[in-house]
Formats: C-alpha cells, sequence, structure tokens
C-alpha cells in the first residue's frame, strides 16, 4: 500500500527521523495559515508547496491548463495562496501519472531547507528495500541525490552503494558508519546520519515497509540530516498488525473499479484492451490475458476470482468487466478442481439472467471437475454464450470474437 | 521413487481441525496419502479425523514418526508454524497459507538456514507424486501418473499443465507448486534439481511469472547440466503492465530483467523449449518427448 509523502513523514518522525517539516492542507486558506506557521515556527524566508499523489516527479510535472509545477516555491502569502488555488482540485500530469494524470486533493506546505549557514548543503540518496535474490534486506544509497536513480544506476554504477542487513537484526553500528563515510561526511553530519540510517532502517522494520525512499536525503548548512522526500511502500500482508497505518490509505488515489472489487474480494487490476476475462487463480489469469493477446485482442482486466467461482462473485466480475466501454468479449476461464465446473456454469447462468441484456459475446471455459456437465448446462441455457473444454478452443473463439 | 513425497511419507497436519485444514486433509487422506496426526495447539489429546491432535509438532514427531508436514495456519502465525515444524525436525514443511507478511518469511527463511528441513511454499498448491501422496490442495484425479515432472509458481496453472500433459498420452511423475511470493523455500532451479536427478523422470515443466530472477537462474541451471532432460517453459504475465502486482505478491514486474519477454529469451538460449502460448505446454512436451526417441 503506497502512502502519501506527509504521511510517511509522520510515520518517520516517530521514529525519531528528522524531515523537512510541513504542513498538510486541504484548501488555499489552510495553506496561507500554514505558511505564517512554518514562517515563524521554522524563521524560513519561504515555503514549498508540494502536491501529494501517489506518483513521483511531481517537480517537473504540471497541471492540466495551467502553468503550475507540481512542487513550488512560495516567498509571500499571496504566492501560497495562488499555488494552493492552481493545485487543489487540479490533474497534475507526470512521467509516473500516465496521460489521465491525478487529482490533488491535499498539499504539503513545507519549511525552506536551504537555509544559509556555515556548512554547504548536500543532496544525497537512500533507500531500503528487500532484496529477493538474497532474502534480506539491503539499503541502497548513493551521493547523487534528488535525481532519478535509475539514470544513476545506469550511467554510474560506481556511485551506488549496498548495505545488507541480516534478518531479524537492527542495522549494525559499523554498518551505519559505512554508509556515512561513503556519502563523505565527518563530524556533526556523520554523526547525524548515522543516526538517521539506523532510526530509518528501525522504522522500516517496524512499519512492515515493502519499500522505503528518501529523495533527497538532506544535509542542511548546519549540518543535520533530514530526509526532504519519502515514498513510502507498506507490505499489504502485514496491515493487519498496523490498524493505524491501514487507517491511511487512501482510496481516492486507487482505480474505483479496482475498489469495489476489492468489496468483493476479486483481485482485479484494469488494463487498456478490449477482451475481460475472469479467471481462477493469479497465474491461470495472468496466462489466459497472454493467450487473449496470441488471440489478436489486448486484455482489458487481470481477475482473479479465487477459489470460490459462484454466481455473486461471477455476476460482480461480469459488471465490473462491463463498466469499460472498450470490451468487446468477455472470457471465462476456470480450472475446476476443488471447485465444481457445474457449479460455476450455474453460476454463469444465474449471472447472466440476473443481469439481463449483455450485449457482448461471453466466452466460458470450464475444464476440471465435471467439465462436460458443465459445457451441456451452457449450451442448453439457450444464453448467447460459449462454451470451450480446451484452451486452445477458448483462445480459437476469443479470435472470432475480436475479429 | 518420485521426488519429495511418496507413499511411505508421514504426513501431519498444522491447523488439523480448522476448515481448510479439515477440508484438505479428508481430500488427502481420501487420495491415499499416509496422514499421521495433526497439530492444534490447545486442542492435544483429543482425535480429529480419526486421527491424532497434538500440541506441538515436537509431540506429533515423537508419538507417530512424522516426516512430512502440510501447514494451514493462518497468515500471522505461518511463519511461526514453519520454525516450530523445523524446529522438530520435519524434513519437508508444505505451507499453503496466502498472505504472509514478507518480513516473516525472510526470518524463517534465514531460521531453516541452519536446519536440515526443506520448506515448499508459501502461498502454493504443495507436492503431488501421481497416484501416490498427495501434501496439497490440488484436485488429484487431474494427476495421471508419468514421467514428466512439473515445476510452478502457480496451482492453478500447475492443473491445467498436468491436464494438457495427461491429454498428449503422457503423465506426472512429482508436481511441485513453488508458490508465488517475493520469498519462498524451495526456488525454481532448486525444485528443477530434485526432478533432473530423479530416476522416475524423463522430462520437465518449469512454470513461471513476472518477478524475481529465479526462473533464469533455472534456466542457467539446466544448461549446465548439457541439457540432461526437456524443459518445456512458460512465462506467465507477458501482457502485465510494470510496476502492478499481478495477484500474486511476488508476481510484479521491478526492472527490465523480470519481465516475462527478458526470462524467457534467457530460458530460450538455454535450451528450454519456451512457448508463448499457455494453450502449446502439452503438445510442445509430446513433441519434445518424441524427439527423445
Amino acid at each position: 500500500m503506497n502512502l502519501h509523502e506527509y504521511q510517511a513523514k509522520e510515520l518517520l518522525k516517530k521514529y525519531n527521523v528528522p524531515v523537512q517539516e510541513g504542513i498538510a492542507c486541504n484548501t488555499p486558506g489552510e495553506a496561507e495559515e500554514a505558511y505564517r506557521q512554518i514562517k515563524t515556527q521554522y524563521n524560513s524566508k519561504f515555503a514549498v508547496v508540494k502536491a501529494q499523489i501517489h506518483a513521483g516527479g511531481r517537480g517537473k510535472g504540471s497541471i492540466v491548463g495551467k502553468d503550475q509545477r507540481g512542487v513550488a516555491v512560495a516567498k509571500s502569502a499571496e504566492d501560497v495562496l495562488e499555488i494552493a488555488k492552481n493545485l487543489l482540485g487540479g490533474t497534475l500530469v507526470t512521467i509516473q501519472t500516465g496521460p489521465a494524470g491525478k487529482v490533488v486533493n491535499k498539499i504539503l506546505v513545507a519549511q525552506d531547507v536551504y537555509y544559509e549557514g556555515p556548512n554547504p548543503v548536500k543532496e544525497f540518496y537512500l533507500s531500503v528495500l528487500m532484496d529477493r535474490a538474497k532474502g534480506q534486506n539491503v539499503i541502497m544509497y548513493s551521493t547523487e541525490g534528488g535525481m532519478n536513480i535509475e539514470d544513476v544506476a545506469h550511467d554510474t554504477p560506481e556511485l551506488i552503494f549496498k548495505e545488507w542487513v541480516h534478518p531479524g537484526g537492527p542495522l549494525q553500528g559499523f554498518q551505519a558508519r559505512k554508509i556515512a563515510f561513503n556519502l563523505g561526511l565527518s563530524g556533526e553530519a556523520f554523526k547525524n546520519c548515522v543516526k538517521f540510517v539506523t532510526n530509518l532502517y528501525n522504522a522500516f522494520v517496524g512499519l512492515d515497509c515493502d519499500m522505503l525512499e528518501i529523495n533527497p536525503l538532506f544535509k542542511t548548512s548546519d549540518d543535520k540530516i533530514i530526509a526532504v522526500d519519502c515514498k513510502m511502500n507498506v507490505d499489504e500482508n502485514a496491515l493487519m498488525r498496523h490498524p493505524d497505518v491501514a487507517a491511511l490509505r487512501d482510496i481516492s488515489e486507487e482505480d474505483p473499479t479496482e475498489v469495489e472489487a476489492g468489496k468483493f474480494n476479486l483481485n482485479f487490476v484494469k488494463l487498456d484492451g478490449n477482451v475481460g476475462c475472469m479467471v481462477n487463480g493469479a497465474g491461470l489469469a495472468m496466462a489466459t490475458m497472454d493467450m487473449i493477446k496470441l488471440s489478436g485482442g489486448e486484455p482489458a482486466n487481470f481477475l482473479d476470482v479465487g477459489g470460490t467461482a459462484n454466481a455473486t462473485t461471477v455476476e460482480a466480475g461480469f459488471r465490473i468487466i462491463m463498466k469499460d466501454p472498450k470490451v468487446k468479449a468477455i472470457l471465462i476461464n476456470i480450472f475446476g478442481g476443488i471447485v465444481r465446473c457445474d457449479r460455476v456454469a450455474q453460476g454463469v447462468i444465474d449471472a447472466y439472467q440476473s443481469i439481463g441484456n449483455i450485449e457482448i459475446p461471453i466466452i466460458v471455459r470450464l475444464q476440471g471437475t465435471n467439465a462436460d456437465v458443465a459445457k451441456k448446462l451452457i449450451d442448453e441455457s439457450g444464453l448467447k454464450v460459449q462454451s470451450a473444454i480446451l484452451l486452445s478452443e477458448a483462445a480459437a473463439l476469443v479470435n472470432k470474437a475480436v475479429a | 521413487m518420485a521426488v519429495l513425497v511418496n507413499k511411505d511419507s508421514k504426513v501431519i497436519v498444522q491447523g488439523f481441525t480448522g476448515t481448510e485444514g479439515t477440508f484438505h486433509a479428508t481430500q488427502m487422506i481420501e487420495y491415499g496419502t499416509n496422514v499421521v496426526g495433526g497439530v492444534t495447539p490447545n486442542k492435544g489429546g483429543t482425535t480429529h479425523l480419526e486421527k491424532p491432535v497434538f500440541n506441538t509438532v515436537a509431540d506429533a514427531v515423537k508419538q507417530t514418526g512424522a516426516n512430512v508436514s502440510i501447514i494451514f495456519v493462518p497468515p500471522a502465525f505461518a511463519a511461526d508454524a514453519i520454525m516450530e515444524a523445523a524446529d522438530a525436525g520435519i524434513a519437508l514443511v508444505v505451507c499453503i497459507t496466502e498472505g504472509i507478511p514478507v518480513s516473516d518469511m525472510v526470518k524463517a527463511k534465514d531460521y531453516l538456514k541452519d536446519t536440515n528441513t526443506r520448506l515448499i511454499g508459501p502461498n502454493c498448491p504443495g507436492v503431488i507424486t501421481a497416484e501416490e501422496c498427495k501434501v496439497g490442495i490440488m484436485p488429484g484425479f487431474i494427476f495421471k501418473k508419468g514421467r514428466i515432472g512439473i515445476v510452478s509458481k502457480s496451482g492453478t496453472l500447475t492443473y491445467e499443465a498436468a491436464d494438457q500433459v495427461a491429454k498428449a498420452g503422457l503423465g506426472i511423475s512429482t508436481a511441485i507448486g513453488i508458490g508465488g511470493d517475493p520469498i519462498i523455500g524451495t526456488t525454481t532451479k532448486e525444485a528443477v534439481e530434485l526432478l533432473m536427478n530423479d530416476d522416475e523422470t524423463d522430462a520437465i515443466v518449469m512454470i513461471g511469472e513476472i518477478g524475481g530472477g529465479m526462473e533464469a537462474e533455472a534456466a542457467r541451471y539446466v544448461q549446465s547440466t548439457g541439457n540432461k532432460k526437456p524443459v518445456v517453459g512458460f512465462i506467465a504475465g507477458q501482457t502485465a503492465p510494470p510496476g502492478r502486482r499481478m495477484g500474486h505478491a511476488g508476481a510484479i514486474v521491478g526492472g527490465a530483467d523480470d519481465t516475462a519477454a527478458a526470462k524467457m529469451k534467457i530460458m530460450a538460449e538455454c535450451g528450454i523449449h519456451v512457448v508463448a502460448s499457455p494453450a502449446d505446454i502439452g503438445k510442445t512436451m509430446a513433441e519434445a518427448i518424441a524427439d527423445l526417441k
């Protein structure tokens, strides 16, 4: 589950990880008030206003129809008001959102961290994630902060360092010191960095994160080490033990059809094609999408109905898939094991009759337990449903439907 | 002997008296699996499905001589159940549970390093040696006895492959569902290696998914054996968009190396018979076997 920057920063503060301070706002009025507060509380000359959406590239992205970037500097209360008005309710398009963009519902008014002081400021990169091959968490960091880390990895791989942490244990002291040394820090900044990475790793483990990225990791002119931006993704399987984090879920950031599917325990991912599909099992669902493509169609969705494909789930699946007007055909592919195919077939018939007028062709492929009984049920139902037993037969029917 | 499980395996069920445990234990017993008992804390001393229930895995091992365990414990407690089985000296642990926190599995897998326990799964359909022993949730009747081994990250795709293999006039030695999570006990390569060294397996179906690097590792291993046995490979998720999790926790494209296309390319380069369509698994296996003769 993705979190917003302002949510992630609040969580980090609980683990004593210093962050660029800010106030999350829902209205231009709140933003103006936040600006005053930030100025007095942190003695900031200006404030940074940041759109809160679940996508990166905000600084370079802009609001549709307006000359407004997703991250902007405000030097006065008037500036803040104007930026807030442009951002809130606007659609922000970045390289990560795709052309449709994302609606901005919240903004973060944050302190200036580039204030003057005795030493130069510096930007670094640091992230924590799980290395699947090693089965260990890895801290990835670089002296090249504020940039796209994929580009750094590609152009100058020698500037990226990795530190693996033994499962179950904390980040060891020598590891934290190694990171601070490799970032070229000394004195107070070194000490602050050791504390920062130690606490950050504790936050990663304590919150059951999948991924935690600090870019830039920032050294201020008075040698503080702080997180200026933060991307946090939490393991959904672990949310059961973090009800406070689970409550931070922002469903306005998710596809509404995916949210609705979730209510029926359907695992649904919206895609862009013209053939919908409903399948039991994640692997077979992906394989069915691939087969649709090879048959000349484009998959319109991923949908795993799980082990219980009954009339209720099938009907919910039908309704969700048919919300997309681009869908020209629907392929139901069920391999009946424990679930009997004849029960699924009856579910399809009931769902079909309950919905009434389905204009597009429905192809049902049922294989496994009682597959022949199921095919007979479908064929004799009098509905406009085509049935198949072999996967290759289903592929041929898809091909005919999209031709 | 096929691999991992056979008619001599003594199986216990962890989470025996729960709904899932009860249902699948019944199915396994009907299939002919030698289920010798089960574990449910605080229900020790009772009987369930006419088998003894124990409080701990250690008690069950001591009383029954069990060497295989299958886990149906809820996600929050499943990693603990895996470690308990390993601590009791169980040689093969099959964990069916889906939705275990990744950090729990990282710890459990690290714990297993110092033991002699092999873990299959989690989030998997289990292991079946056809017409002999089923330690899993798969529909047994699909797995006709024969000499083709299956290694798969996906449940229903395993059934699909087994069914196609049977329709092609062949059968299954052992099918191993390794699971679709990011951290799993037995990797694709390890499972393929078991079948590669099995006298009762002539060829292998290897089914992977987007995400991670396990199929590439397995492909390089197959090549290193001099392609001793034909391997038919399929990767699900050729049409999956990057950055989206496709049902299985581990099925997510993170970079250029874990796309279906990248994996299929490496597999083909390593001499694996790669099929683009899941409908072609059985047919391709029949051809690969025919070449052998």
